[in-house]
């Protein structure tokens, strides 16, 4: 197990190393940032003592490893656009994508799981029909959409729920975080299901998928046989069996949902790290979108590793095959 | 035969089973009957698709939809089973009647120990602690013949040899000591000397718990040397019953003379073994009459109505020409 | 089982698939909405490109409106005055053109890496296929998302973002397909005779592997359409002078706060539609092919 550990941990480094070289090439391929930094009537000495500074004179490789020297010693530069050290700022936009992301996924999973389990236990009745139905929606419908409809129903026309922001936050160590206010909870409620639609869809068509499979094996007719009830084979053989794929899913779901926050939170102006990348992207703030990737990138690395070692934990098989 | 029984454990009475497909009906089970008395071991034996095996689902009602049993008894120990309530059926499945299936590999759940497949096949019939439903596993385990059992109890199924695991889905289906067991070819996917010594431990152990028997089987030479009696099947019906070794030495059917005369064993050396000409038909369009005929060298007009069953004593056989009566008289 | 009469692959296949009343009537919409949007510039009454054509008197009118123009504007109009139904028309019209024009490049790069991993075997599989699940770990979204600022607005270069997205989907699957079907009797077979190597692969190794790749194509290609639509949204997709159905709904969503719903709700319509119909096709043959569901 340790050497298998270890062996993940090289392959993560080796592959950060490569998202860094593939994030730097692509910010320098987004636009010049010189234009926006300096007025555009700055005199040539002006401009070229600014390039100076910046390092952009430098041969690409130069800047490159500058770039990774300075991402090692964790200064990932200051914001062309807020003037603050990216990092600040980041961090002082996660909590908000975190309680969004987290929310929406749990609520998806704890929700998805129960129902998909049933849809595959008896997929002729209406209620699995229905369901399938509304995963069919939420896994095809795009986000965005979606965002707009809850807006316009729940904020616009019935008033139930605010349109955007994040209402009222309490902090706690040191973060503010909305979803322990009544008034933020409301804030929260939209955007989380907005998110969490698509990871329901997908919890409920892998649970469906699964279920109805094992279902079929012979270790569901040899429970039967042994005369366990349809409740014991379904929350102890079934649950466990399809628990892989699941447990793999929420978690680069977890992943992903961050991706997805994007779109969420551009619609519900939900102050997070999506609208920050959004409006970095559109302000050419080039820090901003590299520390934000090679954070995602990393964040997905660690998933990723988490994943490998949940899997090993689940499944007996595998853990024998890699501790021999 | 089943006439002669004054007390059957289990008893089958024209039992059908059906399954809806999208060609039509497909009738898997045609009018199947037979009994077994208490701590009898009978082998029930026919081609793969003759119904063996569902015949051993039906008894445990144990078939899911688009199939359904569509007539007939199964009464055990006078108690009708078909059309029980599904909680009353359960209370039976894995109680009075367990059954072991073909691939050990496929029945035990992967992920959960031994320890705890054997307690929820405890607890789904009695209220029982953790630690006597350990106890009694692991003594159920020895006594299938898993060294140290105890300790075996919290390692998962992979963890264990082909043979090792069937032992151990044996023993869960001996853990609340039925009256009766069916083994859907339990030795089939194991090595053939491994297959030699559970045949023999499972002889003993039926002996010795006075567990009848009912086993599935493809293999001829298999049954012979477990069963007292045999049952042969064909397209869903039963054609010849006996005990073995009358049934070995005289077939009455063309069929199970086809059988025994393609064992190995029978052939002579440096001789082509014999084989049964042409296929086992599609159920889907079975010849009217015997459905034997098609491949039978000894048919005849007679063939195209369904042969009854005809006794003598304690054989049975459908055939309307019954091989061997010469010799009998 | 074997039938009187042997039925050939495909016709079981369509007879299989004819049974859920549902999946033809998904595939039913598809081909209308592919119909209609490919003679869109003849059933539209109006050319929701041309600036010329277009009066901003007629902006953001509900639907039902008799506009400048002389006919109903069945679906109302945008902010720029334009017909929504023309507008939607067209925008589906690209949404599918670059939806199968990127899955399309996609599934051709994609099932001739994963085929080349499986028959290249050894490190070079390896190195390949770790590549794929690494890329597969990261959402598409945000991978286009980059790609689609890199490489700036229009059509090629949004297509380029797709297939970068979605290519290794279809190299996960066509090398899993064809690994199995390389560790089969007849390649096996086939490589031992003096048959080139290359026509083994694409003569007998991608054929079996089609069928996995074509519902890989079918959820792909709406998924593309899915994604074009949120670049669009987003501002990263097309430019503005042919909005696609993402941007039509983009544009629409400052007024939907002030109850113009219909900027953004009807293009978002046509959307679903679409999508959802390729999806329900495709589910069917998923489920038709999934051989664990098979008894």
């Amino acid at each position: 197990m340790l050497g298998f550990v270890i062996q993940r941990l090289a392959q993560a480094l080796i592959v950060m190393l490569v998202i860094s070289m593939l994030v730097f090439a692509g910010v320098h391929a987004i636009g010049n940032p010189i234009d926006l930094l300096i007025s555009p009537d700055a005199t040539q000495a002006i401009r070229a003592e600014a390039i100076r500074a910046y390092g952009l004179d430098q041969p690409l490789w130069k800047q490159y490893l500058d770039f990774l020297g300075r991402l090692l010693s964790g200064d990932f530069g200051r914001s062309f656009v807020y003037n603050m050290p990216v990092l600040q700022l980041i961090g002082s936009r996660l909590p908000a994508t975190a309680e969004l992301a987290l929310s929406a996924v749990i609520g998806a999973t704890l929700l998805g799981v129960p129902l998909g389990i049933y849809a595959g236990y008896r997929p002729e009745s209406l209620f699995s029909r229905l369901v399938m139905a509304l995963s069919i929606l939420g896994f095809s419908v795009p986000t965005f959409w979606i965002g707009l409809v809850l807006i316009f129903t729940f904020a616009v026309q019935l008033g139930w729920f605010p349109a955007g922001g994040r209402g009222e936050t309490v902090s706690l160590f040191g973060v503010e975080w909305s979803f322990l206010t009544l008034n933020g909870l409301t804030h929260l409620f939209l955007p989380a299901l907005n998110l969490s639609l698509f990871k329901f869809a997908m919890m409920v068509r892998l649970a469906r998928a699964g279920t109805r499979e094992t279902m079929l094996t012979d270790t569901v007719r040899f429970a039967r046989a042994a005369g366990e009830s349809e409740w014991t084979i379904l929350s102890r053989h079934v649950l466990r069996l399809i628990a892989i794929p699941i447990v793999t899913v929420f978690g680069l779901e977890l992943g992903s949902t961050l991706a997805f926050a994007v779109v969420t939170e551009t619609i519900f102006s939900w102050p997070g790290l999506g609208k920050l990348i959004i409006d970095s992207i559109s302000s050419l703030d080039r820090p901003v979108m590299a520390a934000y990737l090679m954070l995602v990138s990393f964040f997905f690395i660690l998933i990723n590793f988490a994943v490998d070692i949940a899997y090993a934990a689940l499944d007996p098989r595998l853990r024998a095959r890699r501790a021999a | 035969m089943s006439g002669t029984m004054r007390n059957p454990l289990l008893e089958v009475t024209d039992l059908v089973t059906e399954f809806a497909t999208r060609k039509g009906i497909l009738r898997a089970v045609d009018k199947v009957s037979f009994a077994i008395e208490a701590g009898e071991i009978v082998g029930l034996v026919g081609e793969s698709g003759s119904g063996k095996s569902v015949t051993g689902f039906s008894i445990l009602g144990l078939i899911d939809p688009p199939g359904r049993i569509a007539g007939g008894s199964v009464r055990l120990g006078g108690r009708e089973l078909v059309g029980l309530p599904p909680a009353q059926l359960r209370a039976i499945r894995g109680k009075a009647i367990s059954m072991v299936f073909q691939d050990p590999s496929a029945t035990l759940n992967p992920v959960l120990t031994i320890g705890t497949q054997m307690h929820l096949a405890i607890a789904a019939h009695e209220k029982t602690s953790e630690a006597a439903a350990r106890a009694r596993a692991a003594e159920v385990l020895a006594r299938v013949g898993i060294p140290d059992a105890r300790s075996r109890l919290d390692a998962h199924p992979h963890q264990f040899s082909g043979g090792m695991r069937q032992r151990v889905a044996i023993a869960i289906a001996l853990l609340n000591r039925p009256s009766l067991i069916i083994c859907d070819e339990p030795t089939t996917a194991l090595d053939v000397s491994i297959q030699a010594q559970i045949l023999a431990e499972m002889k003993a152990l039926a002996r010795d718990l006075g567990t009848a028997m009912i086993w599935i089987s493809h293999d001829l030479a298999t049954v012979s040397s477990l069963a007292r009696r045999i049952l042969v099947m064909y397209a869903g019906r039963i054609i010849e019953q006996g005990p073995v070794a009358d049934v070995l030495r005289h077939p009455r059917h063309p069929y199970t003379a086809g059988l025994i005369a393609s064992l190995p064993a029978n052939a002579e050396p440096g001789r082509e073994l014999r084989q049964i000409p042409g296929a086992t038909p599609s159920l889907f369009d079975l010849p009217p009459g015997c459905a034997f005929a098609p491949r039978c060298a000894f048919s005849s007009a007679a063939c195209a109505q369904a042969p009854a069953l005809h006794h003598a004593g304690p054989r049975g056989w459908r055939c309307h020409h019954p091989r061997g009566m010469e010799e009998a008289r | 089982m074997s039938t009187p009469r042997e039925a050939t692959p495909f016709a079981v296949f369509r007879e299989e698939f004819c049974r859920n009343r549902v999946a033809v009537i998904a595939l039913g919409v598809v081909a209308i909405i592919g119909v209609i949007a490919l003679l869109a510039p003849w059933i539209t009454p109006q050319n929701p490109y041309d600036l010329s054509k277009l009066s901003l008197a007629d902006a953001r009118r509900p639907p039902g409106f008799v506009g400048s123009g002389g006919y109903v504007h069945w679906l109302g109009t945008d902010a720029q005055g334009r017909d929504l139904f023309s507008a939607i028309l067209y925008g589906l019209r690209i949404s599918i053109q670059i939806g199968v024009m990127a899955g399309a490049i996609a599934f051709t790069l994609g099932a001739t890496l994963g085929a080349f991993a499986a028959y290249a075997g050894g490190r070079v599989e390896a190195l390949i296929m770790r590549v794929i699940d690494l890329q597969l770990s990261f959402p598409a979204i945000l991978l286009a998302l980059v790609l689609a600022a890199v490489l700036g607005q229009g059509k090629w270069p949004l297509i380029a973002a797709l297939v970068t997205a979605q290519y290794a989907y279809f190299a996960r699957t066509a090398h899993g397909a064809a690994s199995a079907e390389r560790s089969k009797e007849y390649v096996e077979a086939a490589l031992s005779t003096p048959l080139s190597p290359r026509r083994v692969v694409f003569r007998h190794i991608l054929p079996n592997c089609l069928p996995p790749l074509i519902v890989v194509a079918t959820v792909q290609i709406a998924s593309a359409i899915a994604l074009e639509a949120t670049l669009s949204f987003l501002g990263l997709g097309l430019p503005v002078s042919e909005p696609s159905l993402g941007m039509l709904i983009a544009n629409g969503f400052q007024y939907m706060l002030s109850g113009r719903y219909w900027i953004s709700i009807y293009p978002g319509i046509a959307l679903i539609f679409l999508i959802v119909a390729i999806n329900l096709v495709g589910d069917q043959i998923r489920d038709q092919l999934n051989p664990r569901l098979r008894r």
